[in-house]
């Protein structure tokens, strides 16, 4: 087996990217992110230069709003390490975040506007 | 699916996940741990912007399920796709969400066309209330997937509708 083919696992695919970019944290919990909290860059021209290469990407990715899993999906990373890169630049301030608003029931008002929407895709 | 109507190209967002099993043909009984991608389809459509519906397409098989647990909350609902010629796997699906009460719809899916069954004779076989919607579809038309879509929004407003009086 070449070095080469010990660092990819068939199923799982690239294992050493996630690592690398976290130093082996896969996990975060510090922040309540999940799948559409909004990220938001506060100024990613001057953070970028002030991170590691990873995270700059993910600064320039949330130069506009972008939601976890749009940005989890942009660097082609698990949801658990993006989530680790995002908590990282939270904790800078170099990022914010909205939690999505989640109401107790749905709400009337919005579910027409989503319908209606829908209807003229 | 979610191709269908995403107004951006389906993203995947993958999770990495360890699953621990018993091999089959290992004598000692040691469980085993094997790491696996679960791979998700992700798209968007911005109703407008201050309005964005996400959209998340996952397998149906029932070892997603904590996919599916993460997702559902906060959801408008689901669409559980039957695959008429594999009815079986989506058998989790239905199972999870009615137990927790997720409002869903159920699409069957027709390959090519090729209608095999119809919408009671699906209905039977995976034992779904008849209160559930349950469309005919095509996954690969954008038209099909606005319909369900459009089943699912007015299915939850109208369980809300019954629900406030």
């Amino acid at each position: 087996m070449s070095a080469e083919e010990a660092w990819y696992d068939d199923a799982a695919g690239p294992l050493v990217r996630s690592y690398m970019a976290t130093g082996g944290r896969t996990h975060a919990k510090r922040y309540d992110l999940d799948l559409i909290t909004l990220v938001v860059a506060v100024d990613p021209d001057a953070h970028a230069p002030l991170v590691e290469p990873d995270h700059a990407d993910v600064l320039r990715i949330c130069t506009y709003p972008s939601s976890v899993a749009e940005v989890a999906a942009k660097l082609d990373l698990p949801l658990g390490v993006t989530k680790v890169l995002i908590s990282d630049l939270i904790e800078r301030n170099f990022i914010i975040f909205r939690s999505s608003w989640q109401p107790a029931a749905p709400d009337m008002d919005m579910m027409q506007r989503v319908l209606n929407g829908i209807r003229n895709l | 699916m979610v191709g269908t109507v995403s107004e951006i190209d389906p993203l995947r967002t993958e999770e990495v996940i360890t699953e621990t099993s018993v091999g089959v043909d290992n004598l000692t009984g040691v469980e085993q741990k094997t790491t696996t991608t679960v791979a998700m389809d992700f798209g968007r459509i911005t109703i407008n912007p201050d309005l964005i519906l996400y959209l998340f397409g996952t397998p149906g098989q029932d070892r997603f399920w904590f996919m599916w647990d993460e997702l559902s909350q906060g959801a408008i609902g689901a669409i559980v796709l039957a695959d008429t010629r594999r009815l079986d796997n989506c058998f989790a699906a239905l199972d999870f969400f009615e137990r927790r009460g997720i409002p869903f719809v159920v699409g069957v899916n027709c390959f090519n066309g090729a209608q095999l069954y119809n919408v009671t004779e699906v209905r039977n076989a995976l034992a779904v209330d008849r209160r559930v919607p349950m469309l005919l579809c095509d996954a690969r038309e954008r038209d099909s997937t606005k319909q369900l879509l459009i089943a699912l929004v007015e299915h939850v407003m109208s369980d809300t509708r019954h629900a406030s009086r």
